[in-house]
């Protein structure tokens, strides 16, 4: 917990206090760096102004050595600070495998939430602490960008395309949530909180809340009405490859090419699927694309994940 | 103690002032508008500059100044939500592209570059006031964006907000800077052809001063990156007219080309604006300090280095945009790269400092204010281009803090310096040396009062472009606000002292500072051919006296 000016800016993870550490140590190596040339530029300006008689004899203009070592060591220095941070940088890339889903589509100007169950919340976000959460995003419209400062961690949310962002929050409470890629009109309305809650409390805040039955159900009523079964059913030898155990599988493209079946896999395969017809196909799908909209895209990849049976060597 | 000095100086060699040499000078020759519109003179294109430029830095304070009352209260006290998005994107397109990238090249490298080589004029001067026409015109259709509304995108113009779901007026503005782009890319052919072809005899790269070479490699990017600029807005234009689906994922198109495009050319462009400010810089100590700059070819090269490493880190502005994070970890280690050598200038200069006879005049005080606020927006810089740092504080007042330090802080400041250094030559008066060290300190002051407490804020979590925010900022933001009040304070001085200057200043010698350097050879102002015989070079530069018991380079 940080406070300046009355100004507080909780640590809601460990990962904050990370980030908070480098910018205190990386403030300590500016000061270093930096204080030197101030104190020098007014101890010299004072010292040497003109008119006052001290020794100027060999004022030196040039010196290789000073050079070089002023040149390297600050390099050096930075150089700890890059690695220390990227290391930093790529853990908040990669999800841990068992982090709650939880699918979130932006639009001006408002943001959409919706947890695995079902339950679906709109610019609130209430999470369980000391549990992985993985937020999967897109937007409707223009790029978005969600910004949890309490949890130091911010991604664009782009449209036509899925980015990731996943946190532990570790103390509970209410932290502001901004959108801060400018977005038009009420981006600066465009926010809310995060609500990290004890499991327990999460729960049952969870089974008040309305669901239309979980993402993967819903997923499920539609992927009837849209009659996807008449040419996916069966076991893929017909006109369409089955969708059983599809979702994190390796799929052969036309051409040779193989691509891991993730969330981006499958809209793209629902929005645009003559990109990447999979090998032994005919292009023959429609595209979903002006039918359905973000939500049901993730409803549907949703189902598509419930059908996984057997991962593995896909046609 | 150097005031008297000076004064004493200027008295001595005020006399020839009034010989006929005057009557010739570029300012007298001729006084018609006509004689100045269809000028092609480059000291006169450099005061049509001034003037015009002077002109747009005045209407973009303005839209800061609303911007600053609006975040007095967290509901916003002055504009709409609507109001304040047109007014910092407003602030933003005429600071950057009508202020900042003209303001030292086209005002200060127009009038000095031909003087400091030894040559009658820029090699194309027909050109040379084209370029001054075509930006103008983009001036033009900057204000008719502005007349008919405002445009709502921000600066950065990221698709698929501006090109298919902003309702401003996007397609005016993204003309306005498609045409000062073309101005641009001129202006910087005109440099390099100048600065190879038209040096005097005996004028080697080794004797360049140090401003000419910063102006070099700046003219390297305007010509290399501008076209990639121009080319870019002419897609959103082509996106938001025709439906072509370029940026927009709806229409088939990648919404992060547009940013790799955009920043490709507005990374780079930072140097534009930072560069020719460090050669001033590179004037100015040595001047005040009377001895060579310490590390000359350091601080030349270097120029080149940071012109060039600068095209490869232009995604530390996408860490959070979605790019794969293997492209963002290499950026981030090319920015830490070239940080670290203009960072390092600064030693220079603070070097130069040591055993000099440092005169403390308004000049040099703009040059210590440059140096102190380009270390703090430099090494804050290297805190953005850290990968988790950045995920925290991009977009935040954090950078609007950053970007302020090192373009406000320092090109601003240094176009300052640069004012009050070369006025005398440019009008041949002297000004009040006491208004001026009063109006250095203030800006330096009020800069830091008003952008220092946004480090905080952005750190804080406050998002930038914000008409609204939560109550608990609101602190730092009327400290903020306050500090613009002393800012502006600062910068509106100097408009009254120098113009008062024109008329009741002192008469200026040819050398009011015993400086180094040709343009310090001519009559204050210069003779519209400025040498009457080509100069022949022999001596170093910044040959002053304090130099000449070391070992010159
Ligand atoms: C009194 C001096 C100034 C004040 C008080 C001021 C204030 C501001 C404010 C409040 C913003 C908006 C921040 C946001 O919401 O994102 C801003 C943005 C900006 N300012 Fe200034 N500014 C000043 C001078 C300048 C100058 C002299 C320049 C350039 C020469 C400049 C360049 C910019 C740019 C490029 C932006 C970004 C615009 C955008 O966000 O689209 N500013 N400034
Ligand atoms: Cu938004």
């Amino acid at each position: 917990m940080l406070n300046l000016f009355g100004l507080s800016l909780p640590q809601a993870s460990a990962h904050a206090q990370h980030v908070d550490m480098l910018i205190g140590a990386f403030s300590l190596l500016i000061l270093f760096l930096a204080g030197p040339v101030i104190v020098l530029i007014f101890a010299f300006a004072i010292r040497y102004r003109r008119g006052k008689d001290v020794n100027r004899d060999h004022a030196p203009n040039r010196n290789v050595w000073l050079e070089v070592s002023w040149t390297i060591i600050p390099f050096l220095l930075i150089l700890g600070f890059f690695v220390v941070s990227a290391k930093m940088f790529f853990s908040i890339h990669e999800p841990p495998a068992d982090a709650m889903p939880i699918s979130v589509v932006a639009k001006q100007w408002m943001w959409k939430f919706q947890h695995p169950q079902g339950q679906s919340e709109i610019n609130t976000l209430h999470v369980p602490i000391g549990q992985p959460v993985k937020l999967t995003m897109t937007s409707q419209d223009v790029i978005h960008s969600l910004y949890v400062p309490a949890l130091r961690l911010k991604q664009d949310v782009l449209p036509g395309r899925y980015t990731e962002l996943w946190f532990t929050a570790t103390r509970p409470g209410t932290y502001h949530l901004f959108c801060s890629q400018f977005c038009g009109l009420d981006h600066a309305t465009m926010g809310g909180s995060v609500v990290a809650m004890e499991p327990g409390a999460y729960g049952s805040w969870l089974s008040t809340q309305a669901s239309g039955g979980s993402l993967a159900t819903a997923g499920a009523t539609l992927y009837r009405k849209l009659g996807c079964g008449a040419c996916h059913a069966g076991d893929g030898t017909t006109r369409a490859p089955s969708l059983n155990g599809l979702y994190g599988s390796r799929v052969t493209l036309e051409g040779g090419r193989q691509i891991v079946a993730d969330d981006q896999y499958l809209r793209d395969a629902l929005l645009d699927p003559n990109a990447q017809v999979t090998a032994g196909y005919k292009p023959i799908m429609p595209t979903y694309r002006g039918l359905i909209g973000e939500e049901q895209v993730m409803q549907l990849a949703a189902y598509i994940r419930a059908m996984k049976t057997v991962p593995g060597e896909h046609p | 103690m150097s005031r008297a000095g000076l004064h004493d100086a200027s008295r001595e060699e005020a006399a020839p002032l009034h010989t006929p040499a005057e009557a010739q000078s570029y300012l007298n020759d001729g006084n018609s508008l006509r004689s100045w519109l269809l000028t092609t003179d480059h000291k006169r294109i450099a005061i049509l500059y001034l003037i015009s430029i002077t002109g747009f830095f005045a209407i973009a304070a303005t839209a800061a100044a609303m911007m600053r009352l609006n975040l007095l209260t967290p509901q916003g006290a002055l504009l709409t939500a609507e109001g304040y998005n047109r007014a910092f994107t407003m602030h933003g397109v005429i600071m950057v592209w009508f202020f900042l990238i003209p303001s030292i090249p086209n005002v200060f490298g127009n009038f000095l570059i031909p003087l400091m080589i030894g040559a009658r004029d820029m090699a194309f001067p027909r050109l040379n006031l084209a370029s001054w026409y075509i930006f103008m015109g983009g001036g033009l259709f900057t204000l008719a964006a502005l007349i008919f509304g405002g445009v709502d995108t921000g600066w950065t113009f990221y698709t698929p907000l501006s090109s298919t779901y902003a309702n401003g007026n996007v397609v005016l503005a993204l003309s306005a800077v498609f045409i000062a782009g073309w101005s641009s890319i001129l202006t910087g052919i005109n440099f390099i052809v100048t600065i190879h072809k038209l040096r005097a005899p005996g004028m080697t790269w080794g004797r360049l001063p140090l401003f000419v070479w910063t102006h070099y490699a700046t003219a390297l990017i305007l010509v290399l990156a501008t076209p990639v600029l121009t080319v870019t807005l002419l897609l959103v234009v082509a996106e938001r007219l025709f439906g072509l689906g370029i940026f927009n994922p709806a229409l088939g198109g990648d919404p992060l080309l547009f940013q790799h495009l955009f920043w490709f050319y507005s990374h780079p462009a930072v140097y534009i604006m930072v560069l020719p400010a460090m050669g001033v810089v590179s004037e100015l100590v040595p001047a005040a300090a009377h001895k060579k700059l310490f590390g000359y070819w350091f601080v030349a090269y270097s120029s080149l280095a940071i012109a060039l490493v600068g095209f490869l880190v232009w995604g530390h502005h996408m860490f959070v945009s979605g790019q794969s994070m293997y492209a963002s970890t290499v950026f981030s280690f090319l920015s830490l790269v070239v940080a670290v050598p203009s960072a390092i200038k600064v030693y220079n200069w603070t070097a130069t400092l040591y055993k000099g006879s440092i005169a403390l005049n308004a000049a040099f005080l703009f040059a210590m204010g440059f140096i102190g606020l380009f270390v703090m927006g430099g090494l804050t810089g290297l805190m953005l281009a850290l990968l988790a740092i950045d995920v925290h504080v991009h977009d935040t007042y954090f950078v609007v803090a950053h970007f302020h330090y090192i373009m406000v802080g320092g090109a601003v400041t240094a176009y300052l310096g640069a004012m009050h250094f070369w006025w005398p030559k440019m009008f041949g008066r002297m000004y009040n040396e006491v208004w001026g060290r009063i109006s250095a300190v203030l800006v330096f002051i009020g800069f830091n009062v008003t952008f220092f407490p946004q480090f905080l804020l952005g750190y804080m979590g406050m998002p930038r472009r914000y008409h609204e925010y939560p109550p608990e900022f609101q602190t730092l933001h009327v400290l903020s606000t306050g500090g613009a009040g002393l800012l502006g304070l600062g910068y509106a001085l100097p408009l009254i002292y120098l113009l008062y200057s024109l008329r009741h200043g002192e008469p200026a010698s040819a050398n009011p500072w015993k400086a180094t350097g040709l343009e310090w050879t001519v009559p204050s102002p210069p003779p519209t051919h400025n040498f009457e015989d080509t100069p022949i070079v022999v001596r170093e530069p910044y040959d002053y006296p304090l130099s000449h018991d070391s070992s010159i380079a």
